[in-house]
């Protein structure tokens, strides 16, 4: 057991090696999206780790999910500096403005809301993220007009 | 050959620095003698996109605000007519600029590379005097020489705690132990922090060579970096320093030629706070639930899979090239007395220039909040900054004389913490201040201690019936007594810790948490519970605020006296923020 393997960097091969389950949550999710509970069970057949202690895992850490999100994920950071800047309001008016709240995704199944703790961008606060993109020095109502531009150009 | 280089750190990024970098791209393709380039964080986060535009003769102009539509008259003048653009210059190696203050005031020795190389060429950090330590370490000077020379230059641990880096290594060398580790840590953890990101984001290759170096002294040949996974851009500059690293001979078998060996790998974080306290983070490195347990045993003595483990943060890392190359002496030449060398802060909140700064220990937190980062914004007033995130405190503008050194900052009831400091102005409710760290807290409270679990609950249930309105007298005895108690039944510093933020304002304003208690009201006009909004005779009529209001509470026609529907008012304060006549009374 105590025997160290290499990781594989090509092959990303982290299987038997002490350690590798967050790595192998974090790739089945990457893949679907969120944390299957097929996964979860070819993971445990796959290593033996048992199912008990995955789930145990997967619920401690903020990052996995275990349900299905949205098309769109939209992080609204509440780190100190986008706090003292108005996070707050700012989240309020998304949440009203989609209707749903942070956690939810919307009916549509399009947006998903997160709250996050700092997306390293404190200077330009408050911040927030949808997929990749992230703005800064918002205010409740730029940050709509930023929102209702996207559902606009996103509608068919 | 003239460089314009532009700054795409996270930060540049967000702010649109990938554009500026392809209009520019675009424009000088073909054209002779001319080059873009690309670095890391200059540190003046204020002032992105940032591009530096580097002259044949080695002189450095660096611009603020460059948007692609800028790009074309900083071209014309400065490279096209030599003219510099005085009105966008920000800093000059020649002397002026309009935020002199902001670099020339600063000490940059963790920062040394940052904003300055490319930090995807290994070459550019070679050429920067990379890897020479390790060259100089390697040719003959013995781990125990090493480690002795770390201890003689005083460094203390940047990730918090403030433990002396070469005692820690001296600890993990004597135990004993086959297979021995060093893990950095880059889980940072604090909310309104960001030093290690641009560190790991602008100059990975000094972090990898204080990881080698540490290596060296300790007797490990594997290394972790636990990076946390909301740094996508740190992770991918990461890996590709690690294969430029390998690739020439720094890392792997036999590093140039010596008996040493390392080998680096990347662990990503999956977003848990408390995983950036050492046994929790090996805990996470094993695969498990991030749990803290008890020490001793220490890390260095029996850390990840039993081995002895040197943890270390990133910022302590990128200052051990340094010192070996310019000497124990050199870096305890500046600072105070327990506390040398400098320590980098990620400046955010209410003050005018946001960004990283790295100053010599000893300054005061005058210095850094008003000299060098050019005060409060808005012309608001200073009230307090808040150092060590989630750990730490909040110190009133009133010790704005304290110095930056481990022990000064202990005595305020705040920690030096890993450098996150957070200004916060006049509009800011330290009740609510306190609030938001105790939901940070009890949130990311790992369960394992019944105080920490159960205890932070408490508090934060009574800050927020403070901040709604409904204190109770008793309160803050409770408050202080909860605080005590947590701080003493708990295992890790996470909940040692967690009260700091609710004592220290309590220390140093309560007569704010008074106010919310006895009269119902926020002195700060920040809690929304206490806050009305109605609009004066003074309203023109003009329909900004009925607008901008997300609720569509306010009703009124042109040139008549709005109102403001309270049913339906969620006390956003949109209306506030866009009314130009000041006609919005908010109380
Ligand atoms: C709750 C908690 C969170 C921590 N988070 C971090 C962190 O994000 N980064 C870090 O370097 N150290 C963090 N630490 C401190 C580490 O436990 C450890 O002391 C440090 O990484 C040692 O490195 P240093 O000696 O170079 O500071 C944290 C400690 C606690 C109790
Ligand atoms: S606090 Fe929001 S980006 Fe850091």
């Amino acid at each position: 057991m105590r025997q160290h393997r290499r990781y594989d960097l090509r092959n990303h091969h982290y299987e038997g090696e002490e350690g590798a389950l967050i790595p192998l949550l974090q790739r089945a999710q990457q893949e679907d999206g969120y944390l299957r509970r097929e996964r979860l069970v070819a993971i445990h057949r796959r290593t033996g780790i048992p199912l008990a202690h995955i789930y145990g895992v997967a619920t401690f850490y903020a990052q996995f999910r275990l349900k299905p999100v949205g098309k769109h994920l939209l992080r609204v950071c509440h780190g100190t500096a986008c706090h003292v800047s108005g996070a707050v309001e700012l989240s309020q008016a998304i949440e009203k403005h989609l209707g749903a709240a942070a956690g939810e995704t919307t009916a549509d199944g399009q947006y998903s809301i997160e709250t996050v703790s700092c997306l390293g961008c404190c200077s330009l606060a408050p911040v927030m993220m949808i997929d990749q993109d992230t703005y800064g020095n918002l205010s409740p109502s730029n940050a709509i007009k930023v929102l209702k531009k996207r559902q606009k150009e996103e509608r068919p | 050959m003239t460089r314009l280089i532009v700054g795409l750190g996270t930060c540049g990024i967000a702010a649109g620095a990938e554009e500026t970098f392809r209009s520019l791209a675009a424009k000088l393709a073909g054209r002779p003698g001319l080059e873009v380039g690309r670095t890391g964080c200059i540190g003046m986060c204020y002032q992105e996109p940032l591009v530096e535009v580097r002259n044949a003769d080695g002189a450095r102009y660096l611009y603020g605000r460059v948007t692609p539509d800028r790009v074309d008259r900083v071209l014309d003048e400065h490279v096209g007519q030599g003219r510099p653009v005085d009105e966008w210059l920000v800093w000059t190696d020649r002397g002026g600029g309009s935020d002199q203050a902001f670099l020339d005031r600063q000490r940059r020795i963790v920062l040394r590379n940052c904003g300055v190389i490319d930090p995807e060429s290994i070459d550019e950090y070679l050429a920067a005097g990379g890897y020479q330590a390790l060259e100089k370490v390697l040719a003959g000077i013995e781990p125990d020489a090493l480690i002795a020379t770390i201890i003689e230059s005083g460094l203390r641990g940047r990730g918090g705690a403030g433990f002396p880096t070469g005692v820690k290594w001296r600890y993990a060398r004597e135990a004993p132990g086959d297979r021995k580790f060093i893990v950095c840590n880059a889980d940072e953890g604090d909310p309104g922090a960001f030093m290690d990101r641009s560190v790991l984001e602008s100059d990975p290759h000094s972090v990898l060579e204080g990881m080698i170096l540490a290596g060296y002294a300790v007797g490990a040949d594997h290394g972790y970096v636990y990076v946390r996974a909301e740094y996508p851009k740190a992770i991918e500059r990461l890996t590709i320093a690690i294969r430029q690293a390998e690739e020439r001979g720094f890392l792997g078998a036999s590093i140039l030629g010596s008996r040493h060996s390392f080998h680096v790998r990347l662990k990503e974080g999956a977003g848990a706070f408390v995983c950036g306290e050492e046994t929790a983070l090996i805990a996470s490195i094993e695969g498990k639930r991030g749990m803290p347990r008890v020490r001793p045993p220490f890390p260095a003595v029996k850390g990840l899979w039993g081995a002895p483990t040197s943890i270390n943060n990133v910022e302590t890392l990128a200052n051990v090239p340094w010192i070996v190359l310019h000497g124990a002496s050199a870096f305890s030449a500046l600072g105070t007395e327990k506390s040398k060398g400098t320590k980098v802060f990620a400046m955010a909140g209410r003050v005018r220039h946001g960004g990283l700064v790295e100053v010599p220990m000893g300054i005061t937190i005058r210095e850094i909040v008003h000299d060098i980062c050019g005060g409060i914004r808005d012309g608001r007033k200073f009230k307090a900054v808040q150092m060590g995130g989630p750990s730490g405190g909040c110190i009133s503008s009133e010790l704005e004389a304290t110095l930056i050194d481990y022990e000064s900052i202990t005595r305020t009831g705040a920690i030096m913490g890993s450098g996150g400091l957070v200004v916060m102005d006049d509009t800011t409710c330290m009740v609510d201040v306190a609030r938001f760290f105790l939901e940070f807290t009890q949130r990311e409270s790992c369960g394992k201690c019944t105080f920490c679990r159960i205890g932070t609950k408490r508090m934060l249930e009574i800050l927020t019936r403070i901040t709604e309105g409904e204190g109770k007298e008793d309160d803050l005895p409770l408050l202080e007594e909860l605080a005590d108690r947590v701080r003493q039944s708990s295992l890790c510093g996470l909940g040692q810790t967690a009260p700091n933020p609710v004592l220290t304002t309590l220390k140093y304003f309560r007569s704010e948490y008074e106010a919310h208690i006895a009269n119902r009201k926020c002195p700060a006009h920040h809690c929304q519970k206490l806050l009305t909004y109605t609009i004066t005779d003074d309203c023109s009529g003009c329909m900004l605020c009925l607008k901008a209001c997300p609720a569509h509470a306010i009703s009124g026609e042109r040139k008549k006296v709005h109102v403001i529907d309270q049913a339906r008012c969620t006390v956003c304060g949109e209306c506030y923020r866009v009314c130009n006549l000041g006609a919005i009374r908010r109380e």
